[in-house]
């Protein structure tokens, strides 16, 4: 009984599933399905290799700090930052110091209260506080974006497949529109071309408009591509901070798991030494 | 339960002896997982796999737990909590990421068990309460996966929970009365992360509870065996203490490895990227996919485009959505009658070679439909799954009651001792 109602409702699902497919197949010969637009002009990032990549990669500290100078003077003017801490900063090789300079300094103050009249107030930044957000709140930042909302960049390079070199190549990336792009995709008013953003058409205006936009402390040459892969570097670390940390716990584990596995595997051997199995 | 030649507990210590005659835990212990448990002595590497899914729900449950002192189930703040543990709590983005991976290492140990019980017929008399049992825990696992997965509110967490929780309102009349009342809302918010967060606390526990029904019911007919042979002497069998201890323990040494190879360099590898962007229920993702370990059924839950109807008079019996979202439950619970279904008196695929071709294609179809449902729902993909997910009813409702019953199996070892030393079990010494 138990087999013959299986073989029932066997026999319902598979013939659905087949007749699903059929119709399918049908349609999908006699209605063929055009290729999207994205499909056809949307590109995989571009190649970019970082001192941070791979088993033993640890992030160059000057990198990191160059790339904090263009996000301090490019991006913070319309992207936060919002997981990040001015004390953070001791990690790029900033003294105490030169972090609570970094964070009086800082363009935007943060908001505070006014300790006599309770009103709203800001005050300059403290190494304890995060970095403050260049808009008071989502609708002032669509106010000045022609509603598109900046997002926040502290997870930017996890939060997008092959995210530094997503980052890299999206900076690098604005073209002139192709001339075979159908008129229904192109960028419309407050919006620019690049083929690595998934839908073509980008609100953000190039923010790398030339060479030595910004003046970096150590004598690099700021060129466009330097300051592209120095921010998309600054970036991998704000999204993943404990990198260095990690690899060098996960080299720490693996020794240790390799010596365990081999005694156990000797004792393994001992112990059944004398049993065939 | 065990056999008679099973070494009895003898405490040494004056201690232990006075333990033992007012709470025989130690003895407990012993029989379990000690000396006092005979094993087949044949068993393979593929035997492993049952302690190391113990091993990996230990690693969630820890994990878990020092997780949960700094996590805040509040949809304003979960996805910050997380991210203060991965940057602020001393070996916080450890724990968290041996927590996420962990999970798919549980999986991933988990699945082999149970393709060398399919392999292997552990779930054939004596023991089908074993392999019920380990549905259940299965069945467990999928929800407190599914639920922990949207804890940190991110946009696969929060989008995730919306299509999971939409399987219900497929349901006629009831489904989405039935659905507001699990979400306590009209989508997922506050209500539904919380009762989330206290499931995903308490399953594991149940879990725990499980699988110790498991191993019990599996300490009355004992362990199973490559030959499927059941144990009939003494020389059969060795205590599970310290041979079995000791396999174990080379077998945990090479899981742990893979597991902190992926954990401390690749930890974000079986995740998906648009987890690290916060909730937003205004924007939908492209693409709407589960974590890796449920792509073979959420393919067959898409796999459904024909509505069960009456030809031509436009009367739907069955909406495909429906049927989409009973074929997926259906593909797990029709495990529950696999030991009735599959009635040949052969447990081992070893010895049977028609069953073999059709359990390789088994597990190659599972693999098509996992890469289905990992892909969009676009040709030619849906066709695959579609035929894929046929394959998967098939085989299990039509093709192996059909195979047991006309296969010519091979002939099997008159023992367990015969088979490993090639004399018969009256000769052979152990």
């Amino acid at each position: 009984m138990v087999r013959l109602i299986a073989g029932l409702v066997g026999l319902f699902f598979s013939g659905m599933l087949l007749i699903s497919f059929v119709t399918g197949a049908y349609t999908a010969v006699t209605e063929p399905v055009a290729p999207t637009v994205e499909s056809q002009f949307h590109k995989h990032p571009k190649k970019v290799s970082f001192k941070h990549d791979g088993p033993f990669g640890s992030y160059d500290k000057a990198q990191l700090q160059r790339g904090l100078k263009v996000y301090a003077e490019v991006c913070s003017a319309c992207h936060s930052l919002n997981q990040v801490a001015f004390r953070n900063f001791e990690d790029l090789g900033y003294s105490e110091d030169e972090v609570k300079a970094i964070a009086k300094g800082w363009k935007t103050e943060v908001p505070s209260i006014n300790p006599e009249t309770g009103e709203p107030a800001t005050r300059p930044g403290l190494p304890s506080d995060k970095i403050p957000s260049p808009y008071a709140n989502e609708t002032a930042a669509r106010a000045a974006n022609n509603n598109a909302l900046p997002p926040d960049l502290s997870l930017m390079t996890k939060a997008r497949h092959n995210g530094p070199a997503y980052v890299y190549s999206l900076l690098t990336g604005y073209q002139a529109v192709p001339a075979n792009l159908p008129k229904e995709s192109r960028p419309g008013t407050g919006l620019h071309y690049n083929p690595y953003f998934a839908n073509l058409n980008l609100a953000m205006a190039p923010p790398l408009t030339g060479d030595d936009q910004v003046t970096f402390d150590d004598g690099t040459k700021a060129t466009k591509d330097q300051m592209a892969t120095d921010v998309a570097a600054f970036l991998t670390w704000t999204a993943e901070p404990k990198m260095e940390a990690r690899k060098t716990a996960g080299w720490a584990s693996l020794i240790f798991l390799i010596i365990f596995t081999a005694l156990c595997y000797l004792s393994y051997r001992t112990i059944w030494a004398d049993k065939k199995h | 339960m065990s056999f008679p030649w099973a070494n009895e507990y003898k405490p040494q210590h004056p201690v232990m002896q006075w333990v033992d005659e007012r709470l025989p835990l130690p003895r407990f212990v012993y029989n379990a997982i000690g000396g006092g448990y005979p094993v087949p002595r044949n068993l393979n590497y593929w035997w492993n796999f049952g302690v190391l899914s113990g091993v990996a729900l230990m690693i969630q449950i820890i994990t878990g737990i020092i997780l949960a002192m700094h996590y805040y189930a509040s949809i304003d703040g979960a996805f910050n909590s997380v991210e203060h543990i991965m940057r602020d709590v001393n070996g916080g983005w450890f724990i968290r990421y041996a927590h996420m991976n962990g999970a798919s290492f549980f999986f991933i140990v988990v699945y082999i068990h149970i393709f060398r019980g399919l392999f292997y017929g552990s779930y054939k008399a004596p023991r089908e309460m074993v392999w019920l049992l380990g549905v259940v825990i299965f069945l467990l696992m999928m929800a407190t996966g599914f639920m922990g997965y949207v804890l940190p509110w991110g946009q696969m967490s929060f989008w995730g929970a919306q299509v999971i929780t939409g399987f219900f309102s497929a349901i006629p009349v009831v489904g989405e009365p039935l659905r507001q009342w699990l979400l306590g809302g009209f989508a997922p918010d506050q209500a539904a992360l919380n009762r989330f967060f206290s499931l995903h606390y308490l399953l594991p526990f149940v879990i725990l509870g499980a699988i110790i029904l498991h191993v019990w019911a599996l300490h009355i007919p004992g362990s199973s065996n490559p030959t499927g042979v059941a144990v009939k002497a003494e020389s059969d069998t060795v205590p599970f203490h310290p041979y079995y201890t000791a396999k174990d323990g080379f077998g945990l040494g090479l899981f742990l490895i893979a597991f902190v190879l992926v954990t401390f360099f690749a930890p974000n590898m079986l995740g998906h990227p648009d987890n690290y962007i916060p909730a937003n229920p205004m924007s939908t993702p492209a693409h709407i996919v589960p974590e890796w370990y449920y792509w073979p059924f959420y393919a067959i839950l898409r796999a459904f485009t024909v509505d069960f109807a009456i030809p031509f008079t436009g009367i739907v019996i069955i909406p495909a959505k429906l049927m989409g979202v009973l074929a997926m439950f259906g593909s797990i619970l029709l495990l529950f009658f696999l030991p009735w279904l599959d009635t040949s008196p052969v447990r081992s695929g070893k010895y049977r070679p028609l069953f073999r071709k059709f359990f390789y294609v088994l597990v190659f179809n599972i693999g098509v439909l996992g890469f289905c449902g990992v892909m969009p729902a676009e040709e030619p993909y849906v066709m695959l799954s579609q035929l894929a997910a046929a394959y998967y009813f098939a085989h299990f409702l039509i093709i192996l009651p059909i195979v047991s019953r006309i296969e010519k199996t091979a002939p099997l070892p008159n023992s367990i001792t015969e088979a490993v030393t090639g004399k018969p079990l009256e000769t052979a010494a152990a």
